[in-house]
């Protein structure tokens, strides 16, 4: 009889403590996947982006359906994807002339004139979602990683704040977001190409100057522009395995 | 906000780099290791080294380095987004971040290293403390001793060796730990102005001429404040190791100079131009003139030259807070400097320091008083000076 009561206080006991437990991990179940999206594999993409500079007629459409798109600061400091505008005299590639109002965002008012001498273009920037990229490398707790996708992203409810890969991030392409007070960057729309759309910025070009490609998928017209024409990363000797890549980028960009 | 902050941009910067991400208080963090790694490393002079001259600032040492080491962290800790979240870097480290081992590194130094040597140090006083008061003083000393009553010749023959053990493995940890901060900076391929692998060396060596100047001050601070005359062999001494420390710091922050000059890359145009305007006065005028040429040559004097005691004590005096201003300046110089110009190598930012902010210059203030005051509170609860009153 005794037995019998011991018997069912231990399993009341340890009832009692499991349900709060297993009613968090029936919640996290129900939840469903993180990235909520049921029939994406991250095994079989392999995301990237390539720019066609001569493309970009510096509109702004990107940076603003960005920061509508990912709920980004409106302040001029904050940015996923923003544009810039180079001015390159003849011969003086060293020192070009570069300005980027409000990233881009409200486009660019008229500065140069036709025929001073210099060449002008638009150069999109967005984070390159480096292959070895040095921002993951130095996060103190693994608050930002490579997906197996290839995409850069964040988990905010982890991130410190320390801020040390916006320090390692040769590009500039990271910013804390004051309201969380966590990083924040471009994740090429994770939200939307898991779920077989493309990004916001690649979605409201005009020109077409920015495309997302899945390097896993042979169709992917990625592929063919690749092979048919010869294109540059930002920076190349920081070897950040970066996997946005420039079409008809000049020497002077940086 | 908009006008404002673009206002303090020339030329072009990307535009997330216009906020300056790592504030005054950052500029604290490597300033304090130093502080403490070099005050450990005068402390080891005497115990491993046998340095008898130095030995009336063996333990002035060890405790300055401890009350340096409790505050080094809370400027970091400050400066975090999420400071609740801190307690993440030990218990799931990412282990290819140079930041995350600080942690440990912290937390070695400061338990195994300097806690676990000033108690061994101390644990005979501390039992003599107690036995000879009553009720709740006698309490904490019995706690702070551990509860151990053991006063014997090998009881105390023990704590010496084991101390002198740790001590050895307290030189390699001290230059483990900031040679780790410098790390921190000089691994970050990103920024030209950081990233070189004389980075660790130069903050190790300039950690040890902090650390030495500081001792050396308040040492001298102290015993004016006691009314005791300044045993002349040590500070001689004292001042004789922070001259050849010197050299070699200043040595090797020449070499770095030099190498960027003549190699000239692409971000030297870019920072060359940095450290004449922007940090003209902390790195031309403070880090370098005053608070490394002159100290080092008013040093040398002393070397070669017979001098007064008067005029070698305010020589040292003078040299002491010349160097502790060289070296701040020269963390500010690494830290914000590294944050002034953009990474296109095509403009530069202002750095806008707070007041009375989280990241401002008050607390910046204060956490650098807080070490002088758990000093006080230490020195209060372990004498460093008892040899001396005893004598």
């Amino acid at each position: 009889m005794s037995t019998d009561r011991r018997q069912f206080l231990s399993a009341f006991g340890k009832l009692l403590i499991l349900t709060p437990a297993a009613a968090a991990a029936w919640e996290y179940v129900e939840a469903g996947k993180a990235e909520e999206a049921p029939g994406y594999r991250t095994a079989d993409h392999w995301w990237a982006m390539v720019i066609d500079i001569e493309k970009c007629i510096g509109c702004g459409n990107c940076v603003r359906a960005c920061k509508t798109e990912n709920d980004v600061p409106l302040e001029p400091e904050y940015f996923r994807t923003w544009v810039e505008r180079y001015h390159v005299p003849e011969g003086v590639s060293e020192h070009p002339d570069v300005d980027s109002p409000n990233g881009g965002y409200d486009g660019f008012p008229e500065k140069y004139r036709p025929g001073d001498g210099a060449k002008s273009f638009f150069v999109p920037k967005i984070c390159n979602h480096c292959a070895s990229s040095p921002c993951v490398q130095v996060c103190p707790v693994g608050a930002t990683f490579e997906s197996p996708d290839g995409v850069v992203l964040v988990d905010k409810s982890y991130c410190l704040g320390c801020r040390y890969c916006v320090q390692a991030c040769p590009y500039g392409c990271r910013y804390i977001d004051p309201r969380t007070e966590t990083v924040d960057k471009c994740t090429f729309c994770y939200h939307r190409i898991t779920k077989g759309l493309t990004t916001a910025c690649c979605e409201t070009c005009p020109t077409g100057a920015r495309q997302l490609g899945d390097l896993k998928n042979p169709k992917d017209p990625i592929h063919e522009f690749l092979r048919t024409h010869k294109v540059q990363v930002l920076k190349p000797q920081m070897a950040t395995g970066s996997k946005t890549w420039y079409s008809g980028l000049d020497g002077s960009v940086r | 906000m908009h006008e404002s902050l673009t206002s303090l941009v020339q030329g072009f910067m990307y535009p997330n780099e216009v906020e300056l991400q790592w504030s005054v208080l950052v500029v604290l963090y490597p300033y304090l290791t130093g502080l403490v790694a070099g005050a450990f490393i005068l402390a080891s002079l005497e115990r491993v080294f046998r340095v008898e001259a130095v030995k009336p600032t063996y333990r002035l040492a060890l405790l300055t380095a401890l009350a340096f080491l409790i505050v080094a962290p809370l400027p970091l800790q400050l400066h975090l987004g999420h400071p609740e979240r801190s307690l993440e870097m030990y218990l799931t480290p990412h282990t290819s971040s140079a930041m995350a081992m600080f942690g440990f590194v912290y937390l070695w130094y400061l338990m195994a290293v300097l806690v676990l040597e000033i108690w061994l140090d101390y644990r005979a006083d501390i039992v003599t403390t107690a036995r000879a008061s009553k009720g709740l003083k006698r309490q904490l000393y019995r706690a702070m001793a551990l509860w151990s009553d053991d006063l014997s010749e090998e009881s105390r023959r023990l704590d010496d060796k084991v101390g002198y053990i740790l001590t050895i493995i307290g030189i390699p940890s001290a230059f483990l730990l900031h040679g780790y901060v410098g790390f921190i900076f000089g691994s970050i391929k990103a920024n030209p102005w950081w990233s070189t692998p004389l980075m660790p060396i130069v903050f190790l060596f300039s950690a040890i001429v902090s650390g030495i100047a500081l001792v050396l001050l308040m040492y001298m601070a102290t015993c004016v404040a006691k009314r005791v005359p300044i045993d002349m062999r040590c500070v001689d001494t004292i001042a004789k190791y922070l001259f050849y420390a010197f050299i070699i710091d200043f040595t090797l922050e020449g070499i770095d100079l030099l190498h960027r000059m003549y190699e000239a890359d692409e971000s030297f145009k870019s920072l060359d131009f940095m450290v004449k305007t922007k940090l003209f006065v902390s790195q031309i005028l403070l880090q370098v003139i005053f608070g490394g040429l002159v100290p080092i040559l008013l040093l040398a004097i002393t070397q070669v030259v017979k001098l007064s005691e008067q005029a070698r004590k305010a020589i040292y005096a003078v040299c002491g807070a010349l160097t502790l201003v060289g070296i701040l300046a020269m963390r500010w110089n690494v830290v914000i400097g590294g944050q002034l110009f953009s990474k296109s190598f095509l403009g530069y930012t202002t750095y806008k320091m707070d007041f009375a902010t989280k990241e401002g210059l008050l607390p910046a203030i204060l956490l650098m008083i807080l070490p002088f005051v758990i000093l006080a509170v230490l020195v209060k609860l372990l004498p460093p000076w008892q040899e001396a009153e005893t004598e």
